[in-house]
C-alpha cells in the first residue's frame, strides 16, 4: 500500500480550530506556562490546607492575632499590587517594542517587588526576635512555610526579571524573548492572586480570631 | 440482585475460602460480634462481586478463544463499533452492583464504626492501650493493673479501648475480635470490641513502626468473667508498679519483650501519656489534641 | 564546620556483607559498561544522538531502558523479601537483619513505582503520543529532555544509597513520625525525599508538556473525538500529574523542613499533625495509581482493537470512562487510611466513591470484550498480555472493591491481603500494559520485531508466576499476617510464603525470557525486519510512517478524517481514492536542536541532592548555581532549531514509500 503525496483536489480549508493543525508557538508556550501556574497553585493549595489544619496548633505559643501587623501587611499588599500594575505597563511597552518603557516598567516592578520582600523579611525577623520562630509550634511552621514559599516565588521572579532585562538588552524583542516576557508577567500576576489568598486567609482571618 | 443468587454467591465464597485451609486464628475465624459482622460483610461483598467477575473472566477467555483468527466459522463484523443497547447494559451492570454495595457500605460503616459502643448489656470494661517501641502496654484503669504484651479480657463483656502511642504510629489489631485502629502520639483513638468465646487470640501491630516491629505481638486471653476477676485480684499488688519512672524505662526501645504485668498503676497516667484530658467513654471518634 | 558534612568512611557498609556485595556488583557492572563504551569509541555517538537528544522517540526509549533496568533492581529486592519470609519462620531469623530488611522493602516500593512503572509509562507515552497525534514532537522538547534526566537523577541518588549511607527504613510512603529526625536520625529518609523531589520536578514537567501537546499540537483534522484512545488516556494521566504531583512536592517539602530546620508539621511535639501527612500523601497517592494504570488502559485499547481486526468498541464510552476515572481518582484518597479513625460518615462516603470508580473501569473491560467479539483475534504477544490483564485486573479490581467497604478494610488494612490486591492491579494492569506496549511499539522504534516465542514464554512465566506469588498472600492476609514482617512465629504461614517465593522464581524465569527475547531479536534482526512500517496491520497514525520513523516523524503532516486515521487512509488507498493530504512536494522542516541542558542540569541536581542529604552546604550551593547557570546558557543560545533540507526529507520518504509498497 502506498500513501503517496498526490495532488489534492480541492483546497483544504479548516472549518474548525481543531482542524487547523498544531497551534502557533506563542499560544503553545503561553498555554504550557499557564498549566505550570495551575500546578503551582495546586502546591500552594496544599500549603493553604496545611495552614488551615494547623492554624490553632500554637502549642501554648503566640497566635496570629498576637503577631500580625495589619499596617505592614497593607503596605506589602499595596507594593505587590502596584508592582503588578507596573508589570502591566511594561507589557504594553514590550508590545510596542519601546525599550525605555520596558526598562522603566521593569525597574518599577522590581523595586516594588523588592520592597515587598524587604517588608516581609522585616516581619519574619521581628517575629523571630519575639520568640515566634517556625520551630516554636506547628502553627508557626505552617505560617512561615506558606508565606515564605510565596516570598521565595517573588524572589525567583525578581531574579527572572533581571535575566529577562539582560535578554532584552542582548537580543532585543526577538520572538522567544517576547514569549518569555509574557510568561513572566503571567507569573507575576499569579503571585498577586496567591498573595490575595494569603492576605485573606492568613492575615485577615487570623486577626479576627 | 435475587436473594438466591446472592446466597449462592456467599456460599460459594465461603466454601472457596474455607477450603483454602489454615483459616483458624484469622479474619475468617471470628470470636466476637464485631469480627463476625465483618466476616459476614466480607463474604457478602465477595459473593456479589464474584457474580460479576467470574462470568466476565469466563466471557473474556471464551470470546478470545472462540473468535481466534484461525476460526473462520465465526461471524466477522469488521465495522461493528457501537451498540446503544449494549452500552446501556455495560454501564448499568457495574452501576447497579455499586449501588447495592454502596448501600451495604453505608449501613455497615455506621454499624461497625470502631468508636461506636456495642449493644451489649454488661457495663463496658475500659482498657487503655499504649503502643511503644516495640511492645504494647495495656492499662486497666478500673482494676488499677497493667500488662505488657499480654491482654486478659472477660468474655461477653464489651471492651472499651482508648488508644494512644508513645511516639510513632502503630495499629492495634486482634484479627479474631475485629476492627483495627491506628495509635498516634498525643492523640486518643477509640475502639469497641468483645470476645464471645474463651480462648487465646493473636494480636499484633498492623502498622510498621521500625526495626522491632515483627516482634510487636501479644496474646489476648479471653476468660470467663469470674476468671477475669480472679486474675485481676491476683495481679493487683503483685509485680512492679507502673508509674512515671517505670513508664520512662518502658519507653526506651526494646524488642521481643516477654509478657509481664504491673501490680499497680499511677492514676491518670494514660491521660498524661495521651497528652490531654480523657474524652468520655461513649464519645464518637475524636483525635483529641493538646 | 566539617567540610564534608556527615560524610565519612563509616557510611560505606564495609561491615555488612550483603549491601557491600550488591554495591560492588553494581559499581562493577556500571564501570564495565562505561569502559566498553570508551574502548569502542561510542561516546561521541552516545552524546550526540542520545544524551543530548530532545527527540521524543529517543527520550521515550531512554525512559523505557531506565524502567527496565530498575525492574531488575526492584525485582532483586522482591526476591530477597520473598526468600527472607520463606525462611524466617518460628525462631529462625532468615539472612536479612531488620535494619537491612526494612530498607529493602522501602526501596522495593519506591523503585517499582517511581523508577520502573512511571518511566515505562512515560516512556511509552513519549514515544507514541506525538506519532499518534500526527505531529513532529511534543510542545517543549528540551523540557522533555530535562524531565528524563531529572528522573535519572532520582534513580542515581536512590542507588547511591546502597553503598554510601543507607536508604529509608520507613516503607515506601515514609510516614512520620517514624520518618522524622527523632525516630530516623540517619540519612535514609533524606535520600528518599531528595531523590523523589528531584524526579518529581521532572515528572511534573512531563505532565505540563503532554497536556499542552495533546490539547494544542495535533495534526490537521485531528479533533478531540478523532484522537486515538491512548492519547485520551495520556491526556487524563498528564492532567492527573499536573494536579497531583504538586501536593507530593508540598508534603515532602514540609517533611524536609521538619527534618532539616526543626519545623513541627508532622512531629508529635509542637502540636504537629501526622495525620496531615497521611492525607497529603494519599491525595497524591491515589491519583498516582491512576497515572500508572490509565496509559495501560490506553495501550490495551489500541492492542485489542488492532489484534482483533476491528475498531475499538464504544469509543465515546471509553473516552467518557477515561475522563470519569480522571476526575473520580481525586475523590477517593481516604480509603488508604480508613483505620485512622475519621468516623462513619467520612469513611462511608469515601468507600462509596471508591466503588463508583469501579464503574468506568468495568465499562472498559466490557468494551474490550465487545471489541474482540465478532473479530479475528490474532494471538500474538501483545494480545496475550492484554487478555492476561483482563483476567487478572478483574480479580484485582474485585478485591479493591472489597477493601473499599470500611468495615472489611478494618480487618484487612495493611495485611498481606492489601499487598496482594495492589500487586494484583499494578502487575496485572500497569506492568502487563507496559509489556504489551513494549512488544507492540518495539518494531516501530527499532525497525524489527521481537521474537514471538520468547515473548510468549515471558508472558506465561509472568502470568503463572504472578498467581503463584500473590494468591497465597490473599490467604495470608485473611490468616492475620501483616506486611513488612522480617520474621514471624506462626508456622502455619510458612507454606504459603514458600509457594509465594516459588512464584517469584517463576517470575524470574519470565524476566530471563524477556532478556533472552531481546538478545535473540537483536541477533535475528534482519530476519525480523519491519520494512513496511506497519507490522501489525495497525489502525493509528504511527503505523503510517517508517520503522523507525525519521526524526521529523512525517514528511508531510497527515490530514485526519476520523478515528483510526491510518485505517481510513488504507481504505482510501484500497478503494483507489486519492489520499487526503496537503499540497504536493517536500518542504524543509524545522526541528528543535539537540541540547545538553537536560543532562547537565540533572548532573547538578544530583550534586545538589547528594550535598543536601549529607549536609555539605557549600556543595549544595555550587550545585544550585550550576543548574541556574546551565539554564542561562540555554536561555541565551543563539539558535533554537535546525532546518532539515527538503531533499533529505524527500530521500527518507521515498525509501519509506518503497518499503511500504513492498
Amino acid at each position: 500500500m502506498s500513501i503517496a503525496v498526490e495532488t489534492f483536489e480541492e483546497p483544504y480549508e479548516p472549518a474548525l480550530v481543531a482542524d487547523a493543525g498544531p497551534a502557533p508557538k506563542q499560544i503553545v508556550v503561553a498555554y504550557g506556562f499557564w498549566i505550570f501556574l495551575l500546578s503551582d497553585i495546586v502546591m500552594f493549595s496544599a500549603l493553604f490546607a496545611s495552614y488551615a489544619v494547623l492554624v490553632n496548633a500554637t502549642d501554648g505559643g503566640p497566635t496570629g492575632a498576637q503577631l500580625f501587623n495589619q499596617t505592614r501587611v497593607a503596605i506589602e499588599t499595596a507594593c505587590l499590587l502596584l508592582s503588578s500594575y507596573a508589570c502591566g505597563l511594561m507589557s504594553l511597552a514590550i508590545r510596542s517594542q519601546h525599550r525605555l518603557g520596558t526598562y522603566v516598567g521593569a525597574a518599577i516592578t522590581f523595586v516594588l517587588g523588592a520592597a515587598f520582600l524587604e517588608l516581609e523579611l522585616q516581619e519574619f525577623a521581628s517575629m523571630a526576635a519575639a520568640g515566634a520562630t517556625p520551630q516554636r509550634s506547628a502553627f508557626l511552621s505552617a505560617f512561615f512555610t506558606l508565606v515564605g514559599c510565596h516570598g521565595l516565588h517573588v524572589t525567583i521572579g525578581l531574579l527572572w526579571l533581571v535575566v529577562m532585562m539582560a535578554q532584552v538588552a542582548a537580543r532585543g524583542y526577538r520572538a522567544t524573548v517576547v514569549r518569555r516576557l509574557f510568561c513572566f508577567s503571567m507569573f507575576w500576576h499569579t503571585l498577586d492572586i496567591i498573595w490575595v489568598g494569603i492576605f485573606s486567609v492568613v492575615y485577615l482571618i487570623g486577626s479576627l480570631a | 440482585m435475587r436473594p438466591g443468587l446472592r446466597d449462592g454467591g456467599r456460599a460459594f465464597a465461603l466454601i472457596a475460602v474455607a477450603s483454602l485451609g489454615g483459616c483458624s486464628q484469622g479474619v475468617l475465624d471470628p470470636q466476637g460480634p464485631v469480627a463476625s459482622a465483618q466476616r459476614l460483610i466480607l463474604l457478602d461483598s465477595l459473593g456479589i462481586m464474584l457474580a460479576i467477575v467470574v462470568p466476565t473472566i469466563l466471557a473474556t477467555l471464551g470470546v478470545a478463544f472462540w473468535f481466534r483468527a484461525s476460526n473462520t466459522r465465526t461471524i466477522y463484523w469488521p465495522e461493528w463499533r457501537y451498540s446503544g443497547r449494549l452500552e446501556m447494559i455495560v454501564w448499568s451492570i457495574p452501576a447497579m452492583t455499586v449501588m447495592l454495595l454502596g448501600s451495604l457500605c453505608w449501613v455497615a460503616s455506621h454499624d461497625l464504626d470502631p468508636g461506636r459502643p456495642l449493644a451489649s448489656s454488661p457495663k463496658p470494661l475500659p482498657i487503655q492501650v499504649v503502643s511503644l517501641d516495640w511492645k504494647w502496654l495495656f492499662i486497666y484503669p478500673e482494676q488499677g493493673i497493667a500488662g505488657v504484651n499480654t491482654l486478659t479480657v472477660p468474655v461477653g463483656t464489651p471492651l472499651s479501648f482508648a488508644l494512644t502511642s508513645s511516639g510513632v504510629m502503630n495499629s492495634f489489631f486482634v484479627p479474631q475480635l475485629g476492627s483495627q485502629i491506628y495509635t498516634m502520639g498525643k492523640m486518643t483513638t477509640r475502639l469497641y470490641l468483645q470476645a464471645d468465646n474463651p480462648g487465646v487470640f493473636q494480636g499484633r501491630s498492623f502498622n510498621f513502626s521500625g526495626d522491632g516491629f515483627s516482634d510487636m505481638h501479644f496474646l489476648v486471653h479471653a476468660v470467663t468473667p469470674d476468671e477475669f476477676a480472679a486474675w485481676a485480684a491476683k495481679t493487683k499488688g503483685a509485680g512492679p508498679a507502673l508509674d512515671p519512672q517505670s513508664y520512662a524505662e518502658l519507653e526506651k526501645p526494646s524488642q521481643a519483650v516477654p509478657p509481664f504485668t504491673f501490680g499497680s498503676v499511677s492514676p491518670g497516667l494514660f491521660t498524661t501519656i495521651a497528652g490531654g484530658t480523657m474524652p468520655p467513654l461513649a464519645a464518637p471518634q475524636r483525635h483529641e489534641h493538646q | 564546620m566539617n567540610l564534608l558534612g556527615k560524610l565519612s568512611w563509616n557510611v560505606i557498609p564495609f561491615d555488612q556483607p550483603i549491601p557491600l556485595l550488591a554495591s560492588a556488583l553494581m559499581v562493577f557492572a556500571i564501570l564495565l559498561i562505561l569502559l566498553w563504551i570508551t574502548v569502542r569509541g561510542h561516546w561521541p555517538y552516545l552524546w550526540r544522538e542520545w544524551l543530548t537528544s530532545v527527540d521524543h522517540k529517543r527520550i521515550g526509549v531512554m525512559y523505557c531502558v531506565l524502567g527496565l533496568v530498575m525492574l531488575l533492581r526492584g525485582f532483586t529486592d522482591a526476591i530477597m523479601m520473598r526468600s527472607q519470609q520463606a525462611l524466617a519462620a518460628g525462631g529462625a531469623q532468615g539472612y536479612l537483619p531488620p535494619e537491612h530488611y526494612d530498607q529493602i522493602f522501602s526501596a522495593h516500593g519506591v523503585i517499582m513505582i517511581f523508577f520502573m512503572a512511571m518511566p515505562m509509562m512515560i516512556g511509552l507515552m513519549n514515544f507514541a503520543v506525538p506519532l499518534q497525534l500526527g505531529v513532529r514532537d511534543v510542545a517543549f522538547p528540551t523540557l522533555n529532555s530535562v524531565s528524563l534526566w531529572l528522573t535519572a537523577s532520582g534513580v542515581l541518588l536512590t542507588n547511591l544509597s546502597l553503598f554510601i549511607g543507607e536508604f529509608a527504613k520507613t516503607g515506601w510512603m515514609n510516614y512520620p513520625p517514624l520518618s522524622e529526625l527523632q525516630y530516623s536520625p540517619g540519612v535514609g529518609p533524606d535520600y528518599y525525599l531528595w531523590a523523589l523531589q528531584i524526579s518529581g520536578i521532572g515528572t511534573l514537567m512531563t505532565g505540563i508538556n503532554f497536556v499542552t501537546t495533546i490539547l494544542k499540537i495535533r495534526a490537521p483534522g485531528m479533533r478531540y473525538m478523532r484522537m486515538p484512545v491512548f492519547c485520551w488516556t495520556a491526556l487524563a494521566t498528564n492532567l492527573l500529574i499536573v494536579a497531583a504531583f504538586p501536593v507530593l512536592t508540598a508534603a515532602f517539602a514540609m517533611l524536609l523542613l521538619d527534618r532539616y530546620l526543626g519545623f513541627h508539621f508532622f512531629t508529635v511535639d509542637g502540636q504537629g499533625n501526622m495525620m496531615m501527612y497521611v492525607n497529603l500523601f494519599w491525595v497524591w497517592g491515589h491519583p498516582e495509581v491512576y497515572i500508572l494504570v490509565l496509559p495501560a488502559f490506553g495501550i490495551f485499547s489500541e492492542v485489542v482493537a488492532t489484534f482483533s481486526g476491528k475498531p475499538l468498541f464504544g469509543y465515546r464510552s471509553m473516552v467518557a470512562a477515561t475522563m470519569a476515572i480522571c476526575i473520580l481518582s481525586f475523590l477517593v484518597w481516604l480509603h488508604h487510611f480508613f483505620t485512622m479513625g475519621a468516623g462513619a460518615n467520612v469513611n462511608a462516603v469515601f468507600g462509596i466513591m471508591s466503588m463508583i470508580i469501579a464503574v468506568p473501569t468495568g465499562v472498559k473491560i466490557f468494551n474490550w470484550l465487545f471489541t474482540m467479539y465478532a473479530g479475528r483475534v490474532r494471538f500474538q504477544v501483545p494480545i496475550l498480555w492484554s487478555i492476561g490483564f483482563m483476567v487478572t485486573f478483574a480479580i484485582g479490581g474485585m478485591t479493591g472493591v472489597l477493601l473499599a467497604v470500611p468495615p472489611a478494610d478494618f480487618v484487612l488494612h495493611n495485611s498481606l491481603f492489601l499487598i496482594a490486591h495492589f500487586h494484583n492491579v499494578i502487575i496485572g494492569g500497569v506492568f502487563f500494559g507496559a509489556m504489551a506496549g513494549y512488544n507492540y511499539w518495539f518494531p516501530k522504534a527499532f525497525g524489527f520485531r521481537l521474537n514471538e516465542r520468547w515473548g510468549a514464554g515471558a508472558f506465561w512465566c509472568w502470568f503463572v508466576g504472578f498467581y503463584l506469588a500473590f494468591m497465597p498472600l490473599y490467604v495470608l492476609g485473611l490468616m492475620g499476617m501483616t506486611r513488612r514482617m522480617q520474621h514471624y512465629d506462626n508456622l502455619s504461614w510458612q507454606p504459603w510464603l514458600m509457594v509465594a517465593a516459588f512464584g517469584a522464581l517463576v517470575i524470574l524465569a519470565g524476566i530471563v525470557c524477556q532478556i533472552v527475547q531481546l538478545i535473540v531479536s537483536i541477533r535475528d534482526r534482519d530476519a525480523l525486519r519491519d520494512t513496511t512500517g506497519d507490522p501489525w496491520n495497525g489502525r493509528t497514525l504511527e503505523w503510517s510512517t517508517a520503522s523507525p520513523p525519521p526524526p521529523w516523524n512525517y514528511a508531510v503532516l497527515p490530514r485526519v478524517e476520523g478515528v483510526d486515521a491510518f485505517w481510513i487512509q488504507k481504505r482510501r488507498a484500497r478503494l483507489g481514492q486519492p489520499a487526503s493530504v496537503g499540497p504536493p512536494g517536500y518542504e524543509p522542516i524545522e526541528m528543535p536542536k539537540n541540547s545538553p541542558t537536560g543532562f547537565i542540569i540533572a548532573f547538578f541536581a544530583v550534586v545538589t541532592g547528594f550535598a543536601l542529604i549529607w549536609h555539605i552546604w557549600w556543595m549544595a550551593i555550587i550545585g544550585a548555581i550550576g543548574a541556574f547557570v546551565t539554564l542561562l546558557f540555554f536561555a541565551f543560545r543563539e539558535t533554537e532549531e535546525i532546518e532539515i533540507p527538503a531533499a533529505e526529507v524527500a530521500r527518507a520518504d521515498r525509501a519509506y514509500q518503497t518499503g511500504a509498497a513492498g
